[in-house]
């Protein structure tokens, strides 16, 4: 292993520790999306230039905002000064485990555990839109399919959210029915503490 | 001689180069690429800040900064010194990690993406195979940095600014990227410098560029839309609205950090403009066949500051949308629009740059555009408003 890959993966490796220990939510999620750019420069530094920009593109861009906010909007309060760990650390330690040692597997009886730069080198961008379209035509389509329909439910689940919301307007005005915060921060008023 | 003038900043550098010791050259020539760059924009930063407060006063009917320097020219480096002067005030429980990281990342998110930008023939810093991707993916990191911005205050302007920006550039980053699929499909490649080599060369009076298409030209349009928004600029600031948000998400940043937000905005524009140029407007060659003697980064620079000023304009003359009408201009407009325009690119293909390609292309383009025009339109019958408040 080279130097700058030693690197990268102490910062794969610090980043995701730091990502399931740390107190504040909004701090582990930022420190996935470290995890996810360094993975980038990983695919980057093994020639995989495609990936490496997808990734960023994607799990920087969308799936850590994604969950950016799904921590703010379900979360109040401070951190909680509980254990670190849930009771039920093990189940998902089993999980992790099982996962990692099928791929590790696989990756050591694979042909490219010796040299992973010579194929990323060789594939350029339109050769990988050649095979997309070509070889992998099956896979792709009916990934589109599913991200369609994820869509379409996506958008009926709103629709249908909006419906209800509207009574639940027309009830608030007439019981003066408190309604829920739009926007739930995780910060609490330094006046109270 | 024309060649050699076009080419004087490539020569320059190949001479400095031979002067620096072997070992030193890969080191040298990343300061001689990325000096320049950071150089002349931030010169561009300066330039654009006594144009756009120039051209506002003048849209205004007042007459902009005339006190520092010869007409106010000096204004940028007041503004500079001022900005380094300040204090540098923050404020107490803020998350002291993130409120310093998040102006330093959103500048380099924005300096990331001219590495892959070219501004004249044979001038790009980094001609990668992915380029237009790498803009974006570079782009994309600027969100996060903007929502450290937010948090990291603990201010709730700052956070609802930093929200807002957030949904605002989720949802504009669609048409953004869909918008460029049509050149990249026309010219096949997704390297910048290759997009520009498939816009050269002229059929009759009129240059290849893709603008002259009507995919090419309803493109264009969508791209520096969905630019403006991913800006943050009029009429898109609803982040930084500054009668509902004081200063949205930098509202707790003060001196020089946020000259740094206030620069790394500027730069997101410029660089997004420049995209503009590349994808659409032919890059660095010229309109007409008899101008082609005029350096290319001259060139490339002239359309830069036209769609400079055109912002600049678009900024003066728009008032602010509202929230549920930029949502639903990016979801009911701008996203099949664009759809609508691949489709247009792919049909272009195969009916040619004809009449028939013309007909076609440019039917749907225009049918597709009054049709979801009349869909956005507000409808005359006169509901009851519902309120919503956040309690």
């Amino acid at each position: 292993m080279s130097f700058d890959l030693a690197i990268l993966a102490l910062l794969i490796g610090v980043s995701a520790i730091a990502a399931i220990t740390l107190r504040d939510l909004v701090h582990c999620v930022l420190c996935l999306a470290v995890t996810f750019a360094s993975l980038a420069a990983v695919y980057l530094r093994l020639g995989a230039e495609f990936l490496a920009f997808s990734q960023v593109l994607v799990y920087v861009g969308a799936v850590a905002i994604l969950a950016l906010f799904v921590v703010l909007l379900t979360r109040t309060g401070e951190p909680r000064a509980e254990s670190r760990f849930s009771p039920q650390v093990m189940i998902p330690l089993a999980v992790c485990a099982f996962v990692f040692t099928g791929l590790a597997a696989a990756a050591w009886s694979s042909s490219l555990k010796d040299s992973p730069e010579a194929v990323g080198a060789s594939m350029k961008l339109k050769d990988v839109g050649r095979e997309l379209m070509t070889s992998y035509v099956l896979p792709l389509e009916v990934l589109g399919l599913l991200l369609t329909a994820a869509l379409i439910g996506a958008a009926i689940l709103a629709k249908a959210d909006d419906g209800e919301d509207d009574e639940v307007t027309d009830l608030g005005e007439s019981q003066g029915q408190q309604q829920r915060p739009m926007v739930a921060t995780t910060h609490s008023d330094p006046k109270h503490d | 001689m024309i060649e050699w003038a076009d080419q004087i900043f490539v020569l320059l550098k190949r001479e400095i180069l031979l002067l620096v010791p072997v070992a030193l050259q890969p080191l040298a020539s990343i300061l001689l690429s990325v000096g320049p760059i950071m150089g002349v924009f931030a010169t561009l930063f300066a330039a654009t800040t006594v144009l756009e407060r120039k051209g506002l006063g003048r849209i205004q009917n007042r007459l902009g900064p005339n006190r520092v320097g010869p007409f106010g020219l000096l204004q940028p480096l007041a503004d500079g010194i001022k900005a380094i002067i300040k204090e540098d005030v923050v404020p107490y429980r803020t998350d002291r990690v993130l409120h310093t990281l998040a102006p330093i990342l959103i500048m380099v998110a924005a300096l990331l993406a001219y590495s892959v930008l070219p501004l004249g023939r044979n001038m790009v810093a980094l001609d990668l195979d992915a380029g237009v991707l790498f803009f974006f993916a570079a782009g994309a990191t600027t969100e996060l940095a903007i929502f450290m911005a937010g948090w990291s205050s603990r201010n709730k302007y700052a956070l609802l600014g930093a929200m807002r920006a957030i949904a605002q550039m989720i949802s504009y980053e669609i048409p953004l990227i869909l918008s460029t699929v049509g050149v990249l499909m026309a010219a096949g490649t997704l390297s910048t410098t290759g997009i520009v080599e498939a816009q050269s060369g002229y059929s009759g009076l009129f240059p290849n560029w893709y603008v002259l298409t009507p995919w090419g030209f309803a493109g264009f349009f969508l791209f520096l839309i969905a630019a403006t928004a991913e800006a943050n600029r009029s009429p898109f600031d609803l982040p930084e609205g500054e009668s509902e948000l004081v200063a949205g998400y930098f509202t707790e940043y003060s001196g020089f950090k946020f000259a740094m937000f206030f620069f790394g905005e500027y730069l997101g524009l410029f660089a997004a403009n420049a995209l503009a140029i590349t994808l659409f407007l032919g890059g660095w060659n010229a309109p007409l066949q008899i101008l082609d003697w005029v350096p290319s980064y001259l060139w490339f620079f002239a359309k830069l500051l036209f769609l400079i000023g055109l912002s600049i304009w678009v900024r003066g003359t728009t008032p602010r949308l509202r929230a549920d009408q930029l949502m639903n201009f990016a979801w009911k407009f701008m996203l099949p629009m664009s759809l609508v325009n691949i489709l247009a690119s792919g049909l272009w293909r195969f009916t040619g740059d004809g009449v028939l390609g013309w007909l076609v292309c440019g039917s749907l383009v225009a049918g597709s555009y009054y049709a979801l025009g009349l869909n956005l339109a507000p409808k005359n019958a006169v509901t009851k408003r519902i309120y919503r408040f956040a309690t």
